[in-house]
């Protein structure tokens, strides 16, 4: 993420990573942070965390299982994918690794990524910054050789070097049995898993249920755009994590985190299981600019809870046909994100002969209201399309309505007594009338000695 | 050069004025013959504006788009129903063979809002007709809502007062309803085509057409009613509902 100052992290008052403004001021990996502090004064020093380092590692295996169910770990900064079940779904090594690369830079994170036949040799090309793609297991000693002795990682790194060998290849040269005895059989075992010759068995990581992550902002940050900026590498690794699960969710949680004020939760409510990163983005945008932050946000978490199986969309024969369909779901997620729940919502008819409860309204929140819902299927006189919210109430001159104008009753009365049961009874005699200016109008008349009129409705 | 002007006659967007447009997307049939026969592409214009100036609200500007709606709607296609004036009421609507599942009413707080709603349902494709009740909207709006129209492939409806009938616009068509003797009269104002001098009169709606019938007598039946009378009259009413 871009911040204002360079930035470095720090272990044992030694640099061991900087951005690339540190590196522009002449900061560099192993150098002491005193000599750092003089070069860049503005410079934002961090600890090592190594819990995060562990929770950003776990959080980029579960998100990379969009690509194959065998996922395994090696602390503390690789992961391992094993694709060889996944090219033809894929598409190729290319594309797998076209695919990942793109992921990772979504999520902000910079990786090196190496392939080959074996995890170790793999290990070692990523961990040597080689971005090697080997499919063919003869090529893998070829350039197996080239690599440093720098990725085995082990304490006799030192003690091959003073004996000369300084790459893979020097110490495949070496006596076997000489080596063995004086490095130990570790050492033999190891090459010959990079090579291929021995099996090198690993623990597969196993998908967590449910999904969380966090970011820390480099800097507080209020406006929406920068939110959601940050907020699209999570959703980009929830979108991996929900792949990978084969899953949707409908609810999402986000905690925006301040200094001292308690933390703004924002939920995002889905009406059907999604997982689409860029879904999720459209309605976070619209939510975070109806927001009051109290104070600016200092990290932003993103919790899901709940998954639910959501098959792949498969691809369409015929391109046309898929764009026919249309998303109607997400439109509407769309326009309530923006709009709020309340004022996007479908109609229903209902059993009840009372005009204001045949049609189902919001008000009187329903499953039945929700856009797509089943319908019953009623049979009603000859009703207006259009009914006022509440019944107007007419003149009355010479026992006949006015409504700009005198009314002409054309048809009715249609008798409508009902609900004595539950306290809104009515009754009603109902008319259709003609106005001045031609509208037909639903009117009644209470049937009460007052008896007085009410426009109801509009036929149009 | 005769191959030009036949290549000219070729192309949707070029007509003569004295003729209709050819249109390369068939209209949406409005259920009505001799609306249809006037409006190029037979029926109501895809992925184009149009707009309909009642001349006041219950004319019957439902009523025209109903069979429409209902086709529409069966296609599985949403209706968005934005801003409307009125509670759309359902009983109406599933009479007029609109499938109830299939409408979406959006309330918005302003025009702002009912703009960027019918942007939003335009672009998408899963509404098949958008229907706006705008209250005060520019020439700018209205053509950034065509735009939004064309992306689409829906019906695409602006219902506005007939004062508007003197400010240009983008839409490709726009209607006047106005009551006339024998029901509704249709004046097309606007057309991808020749102008059309006298309106279109459709029949009136089923209550109207009842106006020959002679008036009704409310005093008899509804005022100062026989305790006998009353019990008799409230007495169909539980019994329908038993």
């Amino acid at each position: 993420m871009p911040s204002p100052e360079p930035r470095a992290v720090a272990e044992r008052q030694r640099l061991i990573a900087c951005d690339a403004k540190a590196a522009a001021r002449g900061l560099r990996t192993g150098m002491p942070v005193t000599a750092a502090l003089a070069l860049a004064p503005g410079l934002r020093l961090r600890e090592r965390d190594a819990a995060a380092e562990t929770e950003a590692l776990l959080g980029i295996a579960a998100w990379a299982m969009q690509c194959t169910p065998n996922a395994a770990l090696e602390f503390p900064d690789l992961v391992l994918l094993e694709v060889s079940g996944s090219l033809k779904l894929f598409g190729g090594l290319g594309e797998i690794v076209a695919r990942l690369r793109r992921g990772l830079a979504a999520m902000g994170y910079s990786a090196c990524l190496a392939a080959a036949p074996t995890a170790r040799a793999a290990s070692w090309f990523a961990r040597s910054g080689k971005p090697c793609l080997i499919a063919d297991a003869a090529l893998l000693e070829s350039e197996l050789r080239t690599l440093p002795l720098s990725v085995l990682q082990c304490r006799e790194e030192e003690a091959l070097a003073s004996i000369g060998a300084g790459s893979i290849a020097d110490l495949l040269a070496l006596p076997r049995a000489g080596l063995a005895r004086r490095f130990g059989q570790g050492l033999l075992d190891t090459l010959d898993q990079a090579l291929g010759r021995l099996p090198d068995p690993r623990g597969f990581c196993v998908l967590p249920e449910k999904f969380g992550a966090a970011i820390e902002l480099p800097a507080e940050a209020t406006q929406a755009e920068a939110l959601l900026f940050a907020s699209q590498r999570l959703l980009a690794q929830l979108e991996g994590f929900l792949a990978a699960r084969a899953a949707g969710t409908r609810r999402l949680q986000f905690n925006l985190s301040h200094r001292a004020a308690p933390a703004t939760r924002i939920d995002l409510g889905l009406i059907a299981a999604c997982r689409e990163a860029r879904h999720f983005a459209l309605l976070l945008r619209e939510r975070l600019q109806q927001t009051a932050l109290p104070e600016p946000v200092r990290a932003i978490a993103l919790q899901v809870q709940t998954i639910e199986p959501l098959a792949h969309a498969n691809q369409n024969l015929f391109p046309d046909a898929l764009h026919e369909e249309g998303n109607w779901p997400h439109l509407i997620e769309r326009l309530r994100a923006r709009l709020g729940a309340a004022a996007v919502h479908g109609i229903a008819l209902c059993a009840d002969h009372r005009p204001e409860r045949a049609s189902v309204h919001p008000d009187r929140a329903s499953a039945q209201a929700e856009p797509g819902a089943r319908q019953l299927a009623l049979d009603f006189d000859l009703r207006p399309f259009w009914l006022l919210p509440r019944p107007q109430a007419l003149e009355e001159k010479e026992s006949i309505p006015y409504h700009h104008g005198p009314l002409k009753l054309l048809a009715g009365p249609e008798r409508i007594e009902s609900g004595w049961w539950d306290g809104a009874d009515m009754t009603r005699d109902y008319f259709i009338a003609r106005a001045a200016d031609a509208a037909l109008l639903w009117v009644y008349r209470e049937r009460s000695p007052a008896g007085a009129w009410y426009l109801h409705g509009i036929f149009s | 050069m005769p191959s030009l002007a036949a290549g000219l006659e070729q192309h949707p967007g070029i007509w003569r004025g004295s003729e209709l447009a050819r249109s390369a997307c068939p209209g949406i049939a409005s259920g009505f013959a001799p609306l249809d026969a006037e409006l190029p592409g037979g029926g109501w214009p895809r992925g184009a504006l149009t707009e309909i100036l009642p001349q006041h609200e219950g004319i019957g500007e439902l009523r025209l788009l109903g069979p429409a709606l209902a086709q529409l709607s069966s296609q599985g296609k949403f209706i968005a129903w934005i801003a409307p004036p009125y509670l759309p009421y359902a009983p109406a609507l599933a009479a007029a063979g609109i499938a109830l599942a299939r409408v979406l009413i959006v309330k918005t707080a302003g025009d702002g809002d009912s703009l960027w709603a019918a942007e939003q349902a335009l672009r998408s494709a899963a509404c098949g007709g958008v229907l706006v009740w705008p209250r005060d909207i520019r020439y700018t709006q209205l053509r950034r809502l065509q735009l939004a129209a064309e992306d689409g492939r829906c019906l695409a409806v602006l219902f506005r007062p007939t004062q508007a009938a003197r400010e240009p616009t983008p839409a490709v068509l726009r209607i006047a309803l106005a009551t006339a003797a024998g029901g509704l009269a249709l004046s097309i104002l606007k057309r991808r085509g020749a102008p059309l001098s006298r309106p279109i009169v459709l029949p009136a709606a089923p209550p109207a057409a009842a106006n020959n019938s002679p008036p009704y007598r409310f005093d008899a039946h509804v005022d100062s009613p026989t305790p006998a009378a009353a019990a008799a009259g409230s007495i169909p009413a539980r019994l329908a509902l038993a």
